[in-house]
């Protein structure tokens, strides 16, 4: 690789690292209750919504008990998925549709509203080819904003309860869910949805635009074709909240590898900054909440831990190239002249380094947005993205989910050191008791178990075989791709599996919904337990939770989960291809 | 819970209209105001005539004309037809797949018959497809690999043509972002734009 893509990568990730204090602390007061100096826009339209809501302006009087937000989060998201579902249902009956698409089957309708409700944007349709403006923007962008903002919340919840002593109330869901919607995710949209317009991504509600070819050219069947029909759409405005958000359904089909949707190579930086840019902040907010900045620059510090070698072995294997080419006298070498490496599923303009980049951000992050397709990429490369996904999307992770999810990786974590040394073990002051550790291994257990079951399922009866597309153990890494990807709401694909039949678009929705809302119901039953508890005074025999000894043990316990987990079924899929691909 | 249902539906209301419209409407209203070019498709204008989009490639195949990247895109009753941008994607041909062999294959064979006497490495973008299946742009390389072909085609001298490459490659932004690339299709309306 050139020196251009090393730097290419720590400059995205040093501005990540910049903005993760002045936006952290920020957010820290959004979810505090504290004025903002975005009060004067906005004020008034939250308190519009308190008050059609019905929901208190009077922050004392509108506490909830976990079980009452959890509640309300779940009749949030299933209202959003009944609105969601009947929106693509009708949608040939509604304005904004230029190209006239009609409804979307039942099945397909379940899918995409299951999965843009729970944060995955698993897409088993186009969405050039498939929906229309209206179910675009009004649809599945609105959905990108709140299910971003429920994440949000429950982690906010999770964080009041440990930072809070005695207490029966973690937060109202309402005021977590609006604050964090129009102070947070909406002001950072415009700005960002501006930038890539300036950039080229498109913004128009104009019907798709016709364009003369300078070579005319044939069809399979021999026809001349003198056009070409650029597929438009209000692409921008959604484009920013879907990396935001780390929401990642694409406005189209191929998502951030189309021109329209990721034009430059600056567009590009920037959707892999927008990405990561709420997960790295959160670690401070939460620092900010429990009154210990060290303890969120700690954990941090252990998702780079993971991310770092995941990232040079995706980006080392894509440049080593594909082997099976060099008799072909083809040149895949780096240089001055051409980036090099693997290119089959790339963009020229991003080449190695910023698709790689992307490759483990997105997947790392639960965002499942592309700029490079991961079916193509060389077995041990295609290994990273899955395994990043399979870890439980705590490598920076989704916005809330992510540091929700790695929060019950803490909870494992002191509860081994405190095995090691025979103590009760203790988190930022709480004790940590059987009840946590029942939650926060429910929390853990559940995402993992669903994939490999619903794997073996599909793998073995004809339904599933159908839709694979490459053969050998590559097509086993499609499905096992595809329910890890469901279960654990990132989105992404293998994507040559066929995946719009009833028989995936059922069940991957069933990994979707279960993987989503049965980790926050558990992690909202921990945040319950845990305000309620008393304050520890650290003592001589507390584990010191901000100190390189217990991110090594944080990581330690990531890894083992995710690698006894997952090895055996890795090892039938990327790792017997790497060795076929060798001999 | 059921005591919950009026914030449910009232919040779900109102963040819809916030963020599914008065948010997508502000965006297109100041795009189209400040960069009605980009928000609009970046189209190429010449006589009045719409001929393309700087940002999305077109197919070629004439000795005359720079290739550009393999695309795996089809028509609407899912025949190839290769750079049609109303339906982008890849092929999502894994590495070991043997039908990615044959697809390298085929195009290196194609690029041999146009121009038989160049045995020189072909260099890997040529050869292989991109993610979208409408990239723009080529490597510097693979300009290279097919300005002798050109400019025979055109009756032109090899510098000539290398000139037309040279002013329509561009850098890395900022020095270090992204690849250095050649827009096909800009290249292409140049070289036409000589005659």
């Amino acid at each position: 690789m050139n020196w251009q893509g090393y730097a290419q990568i720590v400059l995205v990730l040093g501005a990540l690292v910049a903005s993760a204090k002045p936006l952290g602390a920020f957010m820290a007061r959004v979810f505090e209750g504290e004025p903002t100096f975005l009060d004067a826009p906005f004020g008034w339209l939250e308190r519009l919504i308190y008050r059609l809501a019905g929901v208190s302006l009077d922050p004392a009087k509108r506490e909830m008990k976990w079980t009452t937000y959890a509640g309300a989060m779940l009749l949030f998201n299933g209202a959003g998925i009944a609105v969601l579902y009947v929106l693509q249902r009708l949608q040939g009956m509604l304005p904004l549709n230029p190209q006239g698409f009609g409804a979307l089957t039942p099945d397909l309708s379940w899918n995409t509203a299951v999965s843009f409700a729970t944060n995955t944007n698993w897409q088993s349709y186009g969405g050039e080819t498939t929906m229309s403006y209206l179910t675009q923007m009004s649809g599945l962008a609105v959905q990108n904003f709140v299910c971003a903002a429920s994440g949000i919340a429950v982690m906010a919840a999770l964080v009041r309860g440990i930072a809070r002593k005695q207490a029966t109330g973690i937060g109202n869901f309402w005021v977590d869910l609006t604050r964090c919607t129009l102070y947070v995710l909406l002001p950072l949209s415009v700005v960002f949805a501006l930038v890539f317009v300036s950039q080229g991504v498109v913004q128009t509600f104009g019907a798709y635009h016709p364009v003369t070819l300078l070579q005319a050219t044939k069809d399979a069947d021999g026809n001349a074709v003198t056009d070409q029909l650029l597929a438009l759409g209000p692409v921008a405005s959604q484009l920013a909240i879907k990396q935001l958000g780390t929401n990642g359904g694409g406005f189209f089909n191929v998502n951030s590898a189309h021109p329209f949707e990721n034009p430059t190579a600056l567009s590009n930086a920037l959707e892999i900054y927008a990405l990561l840019l709420i997960p790295f902040a959160l670690t401070y907010t939460f620092g900010r909440m429990v009154k210990d900045t060290r303890q969120g620059w700690a954990i941090l510090g252990a998702m780079a831990v993971v991310f770092l070698p995941m990232l040079w072995l995706c980006v080392s294997q894509e440049q080593a190239g594909n082997p099976a080419f060099t008799s072909l006298h083809v040149d895949q070498v780096a240089s001055a002249l051409q980036s090099g490496g693997n290119m089959e599923g790339k963009e020229l303009r991003f080449g190695i380094s910023a698709s790689g980049l992307f490759a483990a951000a997105t997947t790392g992050a639960s965002c499942g947005a592309v700029n490079s397709f991961h079916d193509s990429f060389m077995p041990l490369a295609g290994l990273v993205p899955l395994w990043l996904i399979q870890l439980g999307e705590v490598i920076f992770g989704g916005v809330g989910s992510g540091m929700y999810g790695v929060l019950m990786f803490a909870v494992v974590a002191v509860f081994v050191a405190g095995l090691m040394v025979g103590r009760t073990p203790e988190y930022i002051g709480k004790k940590i008791e059987a009840y946590e550790m029942k939650m926060a291994s429910l929390a853990i257990l559940f995402p993992a178990a669903t994939v490999l079951i619903f794997t073996a399922i599909a793998v073995v009866c004809d339904a599933g075989k159908k839709g694979v597309f490459n053969p050998g153990p590559h097509g086993f890494s499609e499905v096992l791709y595809a329910y890890s990807s469901a279960a654990n709401n990132n989105g992404s694909a293998f994507a040559g599996l066929s995946a719009n039949t009833p028989f995936y678009n059922t069940t991957l929705g069933l990994s979707m919904f279960f993987g989503r809302f049965w980790v926050k119901v558990v992690v909202l039953a921990l945040a319950g337990s845990i305000a309620g508890k008393k304050l520890v005074p650290p003592g001589a025999g507390t584990l010191p939770t901000h100190t390189p000894l217990f991110v090594a043990m944080l990581v330690g316990v990531i890894v083992v989960v995710g690698a006894l987990t997952f090895i055996p079924s890795l090892a039938l899929g990327p790792i017997v291809e790497q060795l076929l691909a060798k001999t | 819970m059921f005591s919950q249902l009026r914030p449910a539906l009232v919040s779900l209301a109102a963040l819809t209209v916030v963020t599914g419209l008065a948010y997508p409407l502000f965006v297109t209203g100041v795009a189209q105001a400040a960069f009605p070019h980009q928000a609009n498709g970046s189209l190429i204008v010449q006589n009045g005539k719409t001929v393309g989009s700087h940002l999305i490639g077109q197919s070629f195949d004439d000795p005359k004309y720079f290739w550009g990247r393999l695309s795996a895109t089809a028509d609407s009753n899912g025949k190839a037809l290769p750079y049609n941008a109303g339906n982008s994607v890849a092929s999502n041909l894994g590495p070991t797949n043997p039908a990615l062999l044959d697809e390298v294959k085929g195009r290196v064979d194609a690029l041999h018959a146009a121009d038989p006497a160049n045995d020189a490495p072909i260099p890997v973008d040529l050869v292989t497809s991109s993610g979208s299946g409408l990239d723009p742009e080529i490597s510097p390389a693979a300009a290279e690999y097919q300005v002798h072909r050109v400019a025979k085609a055109r009756g032109l001298d090899d510098a000539r043509v290398r000139e037309v490459v040279q002013a329509h490659t561009a850098g890395r932004t900022l020095g270090v972002l992204g690849e250095v690339g050649v827009n096909v299709l800009e290249l292409n309306l140049a070289l036409d734009a000589l005659e």
